[in-house]
């Protein structure tokens, strides 16, 4: 009797590269067009983000910041795919994905006052089109469907991302997300960022699976995996995914291969799941050098440079830090008001007792 | 004025809102094409089309989040969790997404959303089909919880809960569906969340439930009555918020009150509602308090549930306990 044909994906998925760790346009035909300006931008805001994350680490320790998830290594994938987007796509993020926020709008104060358990944290500005961070590990993935289902019916052309991690792979929602939107076809871009380590636990031990990106075969919809210290590669990636999905193509995951410098967050010791040479291997692939040497050699970008945009960056975290500090503090008065749009009668009784 | 059961009153009360308002959408597992399980929506995608009443893929979770993000985008969506037991599947996105988005956002989004789900005892169904989850849902801040007990209530309390601004959970007694028929009125009227209606008068002791619990409490009522025992009998309609104001006043004229639940006895909205009584006023009891409810146990299968359920005679008795104190 023959067997049954099954197959399992045994093969890894090759992920997209463009610009190699020395900073050489290895692939061509997947580089972005992307104006000097443009160029310099990114740079600017990579460097930015780095080094607010070094000061956040520093405020945290200080006790002036609350919970903050650290970015660096990351900047590739965080920049790069917000910077493909348009001001009108919707950006729904994970708890860590605090630089896309700000780099779509959401004043850098505000995110502050996030981490520091301030209300005001999540009053995102008018023409923001972002959410505010979720700290339910993939439940954003579903607001990002409904989202997109929403600009289809409006007609609108703009395509909504979201992100998770290798950990959020794994969450139902994941899965539901991913197969309403190949059912619907709806413009929305499932975002994994593959760092490696969902808290302690290695990708390895998440799943079976060779890649994430292979996820989106069950759902019908096409997966891609990109090189995510290559913010070329991510740009690229991001740029058609949009484009598909404002074609009325539908919706794409890309998994992007990345690291985290630092620990998960300021309570966590990655030295209890991580080798200081696996680390010393990523270092070696920082986006940021990357993008310098590439920059440098087109005369587009020095180290002065850097060291100016850190000066800025620093001056600029300072004086917003600053700001959410002088934040007037939250009531519970105002609390209990924003629980329903008309206070209902018993809950209006209750300020009563912290008067 | 037109005679429809409590299923064709839900259902006038969708056509009326998706006629009124181009940003209602109605969408589930089995709405669209067949009108759902139980047919409440039946005819409403011929009539308004698949942009606007759905089929979705069968993932509670999903038809939530989903409603959440179109929420985000200026609809009002009205989604329909096929039986009461599937959400615990959807249960994050209910009352950790949708009830908290308000809140989460300082007021710059909300959820203008209608969960809708049917649920209750004595229709012979397969386990959690019929469970009463309400505390459940009550006990989450930022959503409201709605459960008509009639034709009439029922499509004014939903076409009030889908204007709503913020999220309902809107619980349809499946022993109600086809209960009875009753007067309702055509066109858009609404009945006021939070609102609780005096359904029977009486002065000798305060019977407050809500749901299928009404008509059991009327018959109740109706037997005690021939003793010469007037009962008054208070339909809460929505259970959180509690309409305590009518409580209280009923609770001052009889004294003597009991909450009458379907749900188990622990931690419910009986509970609720015996706690606010207690603050606003206890010295106006003659007598303590009673629960008659479920008992604490996993709601039964089909060959014990009628005796599961709070009945008439059960109700008889817990008046006469109050009454004799």
């Amino acid at each position: 009797m023959s067997k049954v044909p099954y197959e399992v994906y045994t093969e890894d998925v090759e992920a997209l590269s463009v610009l190699s760790p020395d900073g050489e346009v290895i692939n061509k035909d997947k580089m972005p067009t992307l104006t000097d300006d443009q160029l310099k931008e990114i740079m600017y805001r990579m460097v930015f983000t780095r080094t607010w994350d070094d000061r956040a680490v520093n405020l945290g320790r200080q006790g002036r910041l609350g919970f903050y998830a650290p970015v660096s290594g990351q900047e590739a994938t965080m920049i790069g795919s917000e910077f493909a987007l348009e001001k009108e796509d919707f950006v729904c993020p994970g708890y860590r994905d605090i630089p896309q926020l700000v780099w779509h709008g959401l004043p850098l104060y505000q995110a502050f006052l996030y981490s520091r358990g301030h209300q005001h944290g999540g009053q995102i500005p008018d023409g923001v089109n972002v959410l505010m961070p979720q700290i339910i590990i993939g439940a954003q993935i579903l607001h990002a469907t409904g989202i997109a289902m929403g600009f289809k019916l409006k007609k609108q052309k703009s395509v909504a991302i979201t992100y998770t991690g290798d950990g959020g792979s794994s969450e139902g929602d994941f899965y539901e997300g991913l197969n309403f939107a190949g059912r619907f076809k709806l413009p929305v871009i499932f975002f994994v960022q593959n760092n490696g380590y969902a808290i302690t636990t290695p990708f390895a031990k998440q799943t079976a699976a060779k890649s994430i990106a292979h996820k989106a075969i069950a759902a019908g919809i096409p997966g891609v995996k990109v090189d995510g210290m290559d913010i070329f590669a991510v740009i690229r990636a991001v740029q058609e995914a949009a484009e598909r999905g404002r074609n009325g193509e539908g919706a794409t995951l890309i998994e992007a291969v990345t690291y985290r410098f630092r620990p998960h967050s300021l309570s966590d010791d990655a030295s209890k799941y991580r080798s200081k040479e696996e680390e010393g291997q990523w270092n070696e692939k920082d986006p940021i050098a990357r993008l310098a040497k590439y920059l440098e050699k087109k005369g587009l970008w020095t180290e002065e440079d850097t060291l100016r945009v850190r000066e800025e960056a620093k001056a600029t975290v300072n004086e917003q830090i600053k700001k959410a500090e002088q934040t007037e503090k939250m009531t519970i008065s105002g609390l209990i008001d924003t629980m329903f749009e008309v206070t209902p009668k018993h809950l209006e009784e209750q300020k009563a007792d912290f008067e | 004025m037109a005679q429809m059961n409590m299923k064709e009153a839900i259902r006038d009360a969708m056509r009326v809102e998706l006629n009124r308002d181009p940003n209602v959408l109605i969408f589930g597992e089995d709405v669209g094409n067949v009108g759902g399980v139980f047919r409440v929506t039946e005819g409403l995608q011929k009539d308004f089309g698949e942009d606007r009443v759905f089929d979705t893929p069968l993932a509670e979770s999903a038809i939530g989040g989903l409603a959440v993000g179109l929420g985000v985008q200026g609809f009002r969506p009205i989604a329909e969790i096929q039986f009461i037991g599937f959400i615990f599947e959807a249960l994050d996105q209910i009352v950790i997404q949708a009830a908290r988005l308000r809140w989460r956002s300082g007021g710059k989004y909300n959820a203008p959303i209608v969960f809708r789900t049917p649920f209750g005892g004595g229709v012979k169904a397969a386990e959690l089909h019929t469970d009463s989850l309400e505390g459940l849902i009550a006990q989450s801040p930022g959503i409201k919880v709605v459960i008509p007990s009639n034709p009439y209530d029922a499509k004014g309390l939903l076409i009030a809960s889908i204007r709503d601004n913020d999220p309902v959970f809107f619980m349809e007694h499946l022993n109600l569906y086809h209960a009875f028929r009753a007067e309702v009125p055509e066109g858009e009227y609404t009945v006021e969340l939070g609102k609780a209606n005096v359904v029977r008068e009486g002065s000798d002791v305060t019977i407050v439930t809500y749901g299928l619990m009404v008509h059991t409490a009327v018959k109740a009522a109706e037997q005690l009555e021939k003793e010469g025992i007037q009962v008054e009998v208070i339909d809460l309609r929505t259970v959180s918020p509690i309409d305590i104001d009518t409580v209280m006043e009923s609770v001052k004229k009889t004294n003597r009150v009991i909450v009458l639940q379907e749900a188990q006895k622990s931690a419910g909205v009986a509970a609720e509602v015996i706690a606010q009584i207690n603050e606003k006023g206890i010295l106006h009891l003659e007598a303590p308090v009673l629960r008659i409810a479920g008992p604490d146990t996993v709601y039964p299968y089909a060959q014990i549930e009628d005796t599961w359920l709070p009945n008439p005679a059960r109700i008889i008795a817990g008046v006469k306990k109050v009454l004799d104190f």
